[in-house]
């Protein structure tokens, strides 16, 4: 049970200047060691003193993983870029407003300030139980206390739920997938390069990790191609609050036109599952076809196919399906449905 | 270093949740090191197997060409077993050695499809096979007394020829029993706990510490099933068994290998399988 203290367990903190010598300390400290980003998600783990980690690598000095930069084949951003540098930088308002748009409506300005884009993607699952440090399956348990008939499972997955039903909380991360972005990982074997939709785990893969960084890994940076930059772009968040909150559903799309059809189109959901989904299914589905509210809603049902709700989180079925319709024919078009029995 | 992982369930109770996952590697490290002891003896110490008893030549002549040891039925459920307990062996272990699928799902396929061939056999051997073949008699008791006693340099008589099954089997299958029938017990109620086509999910069905104990017998006799896997495979592919593993495949022992080790007075031969080359007239069942 979560208890909170007014002051965290004792631990080593490192603060290195540079990659090289984050690198080492990773390599070093192995299991022990925890990755300090904006700490906006580490800090509740520590203060509630769930996670007692021996040593804490504080990569704020690290000037490395900081800045967006141009590259010969698009944008590279430091893991270490704020949201607020992220979604302000000129060259991300030009070509790429998807991602200032989903890195803008992460939280509160505040922790914009903090927050950083290599932790918004790589953030732990927000389910309470096991932020309350119960010993559920992601905690390395033997049960998922959501998934019960009296379960609180308002917030969580609907889609690929499997033991788990926790729920992946980032905003930056459909929108990134939706770019096609690719991530950059320093580990002991080299650098490693993935597309973003590889970057997340499902609970059928690993039930205690919401992505592939294992002890000793380090996300360094994000490249976005310019494949899409100044496409026409979609993202939207429903949240309980509109000021700070997670997600309860985002969606985020790129989308380029023939005349008013659908040439190229990528799309990707979060909150419905342990990791963000790209919805291909609904990508093949569309492109060819106008970009309409016909299209829309034949994209949106499609989206929904396979979702399993659970006691009280019915609602997001509908919501998905709304998403996903406005995303693929615009907000302006696509006004909300209410759809009965759902 | 604990066997067992515990965790504090949200009464603050301190609760099991599963073994510690380095018996994995205890387990398979422990089978390995038996077949390289056994291998090593067997090669450089073991003797030539010596046997009381003779057979009447009578019954000698009466036994055919081929003996007929595992019907279709029984080989099947002996492969499709296998099959299942490979599947389940490997999708509960590997993503714990750091091979990672998804493999809930086809885990508890497997576990179902063991439990129905399980089940079909317990049936199937009780009213249609001879049931006690299997299970340890007084002969076997005392032979391998008799062994022992001659392993450790004392003059006691030989051990007689074994029946059907050597006691070796015998003990084997009766630790297969143990090992399957808590995974398969337990299997099902941990079916409570994950979306299958069978069950309503119910993970209140009993208390955690509940839970947690079924969990821990799971994962004992899952690593037991690791052991006993690798070395039933390695009796298996042994040179001097392999009659045996033929036996499994085919159906049939050769009538040399049976009149070597097997005593027709305590094994019944019924030749009703036999291909029809080789089938021996009805006169020739129930000999003895």
């Amino acid at each position: 049970m979560a208890v909170i203290h007014d002051v965290m367990p004792p631990f080593l903190l490192f603060q290195p200047a540079s990659l090289a010598e984050t690198q080492k300390l990773l390599e070093q400290q192995g299991q022990d060691g925890w990755i300090l980003a904006g700490g906006l998600d580490s800090f509740d783990w520590l203060k509630d003193r769930i996670r007692k980690p021996k040593a804490v690598i504080d990569l704020s000095g690290v000037q490395e993983l900081k800045g967006v930069r141009s590259t010969s084949d698009g944008i590279e951003i430091g893991a270490m870029t704020t949201l607020t540098e992220v979604a302000n930088h000129p060259l991300v308002q030009q070509k790429y407003r998807l991602l200032a748009d989903a890195a803008e409506a992460v939280a509160s300005p505040q922790i914009r300030n903090q927050a950083t884009i290599g932790g918004n993607v790589s953030q732990d699952a927000r389910c309470w139980y096991y932020r309350a440090g119960w010993p559920c399956y992601r905690a390395g348990g033997n049960i998922c206390y959501a998934d019960t008939p009296d379960g609180r499972n308002r917030e969580h997955a609907i889609l690929h739920a499997q033991r788990c039903v926790a729920v992946n909380p980032s905003d930056t991360a459909p929108a990134l997938i939706a770019l096609d972005a690719r991530f950059v990982l320093q580990t002991a074997n080299g650098e490693r390069v993935i597309s973003a939709e590889d970057y997340f785990v499902g609970p059928d893969i690993d039930i205690t990790r919401l992505n592939i960084l294992r002890p000793g890994d380090l996300l360094s940076s994000i490249r976005i191609p310019a494949t899409w930059a100044g496409a026409q772009f979609y993202f939207e968040k429903i949240r309980d609050r509109q000021v700070w909150d997670f997600p309860l559903l985002n969606v985020a799309s790129a989308i380029t036109l023939t005349g008013d059809r659908i040439e190229r189109i990528r799309i990707a959901v979060n909150a419905v599952a342990a990791r963000p989904l790209r919805l291909a299914s609904v990508e093949r589905l569309v492109t060819g076809k106008p970009r309409s509210l016909t299209t829309g809603e034949l994209a949106g049902n499609l989206a929904v196919k396979g979702a399993v709700p659970l006691q009280f989180n019915s609602y997001k079925i509908p919501l998905m399906r709304n998403l996903v319709k406005r995303a693929i024919a615009g907000g302006q078009e696509a006004t909300w449905t209410s759809y009965s029995g759902q | 270093m604990d066997v067992l992982q515990w965790a504090i369930d949200p009464r603050g109770h301190s609760v099991p949740i599963h073994i510690a996952w380095f018996l994995i590697q205890v387990a398979f490290v422990s089978a390995v090191a038996f077949l390289i002891v056994h291998a090593a003896y067997i090669r450089f110490f073991a003797g030539e197997k010596q046997w009381s008893g003779t057979t009447a030549p009578e019954v000698v002549a009466a036994i055919p060409e081929r003996v007929p040891r595992h019907s279709l039925v029984a080989r099947t459920f002996h492969w499709l077993m296998a099959a299942s307990m490979l599947t389940l062996l490997f999708t509960a272990f590997l993503p714990k050695v750091g091979v990672e699928f998804d493999w809930v799902t086809l885990h508890w396929i497997a576990g179902t499809v063991l439990t129905a061939s399980v089940l079909f056999h317990i049936i199937h051997a009780s009213f249609w096979l001879d049931f006690w073949a299997i299970w340890p008699d007084k002969t076997d008791i005392v032979d391998a007394i008799r062994r022992l006693r001659r392993f450790f340099g004392q003059a006691v008589p030989a051990p007689r020829r074994f029946a059907k099954y050597p006691l070796e089997n015998k003990g084997f299958h009766g630790a297969i029993i143990a090992a399957g029938l808590s995974v398969i017990a337990t299997g099902v109620f941990m079916m409570f706990r994950v979306r299958t086509i069978f069950f309503t999910r119910n993970p209140y069905l009993f208390s955690d510490g509940t839970w947690g104990w079924m969990y821990v017998l799971h994962g004992l006799a899952g690593v037991g099933l690791i052991a006993l896997v690798v070395i039933h495979i390695y009796f298996g592919i042994r040179p001097e068994k392999r009659p045996i593993t033929k036996s499994m495949i085919f159906g049939w022992m050769s009538r040399d290998f049976v009149l070597k080790e097997h005593d027709p007075t305590r094994w019944v031969v019924t030749p009703v399988s036999v291909p029809p080359s080789t089938r021996e007239p009805e006169s020739l069942r129930n000999v003895s």
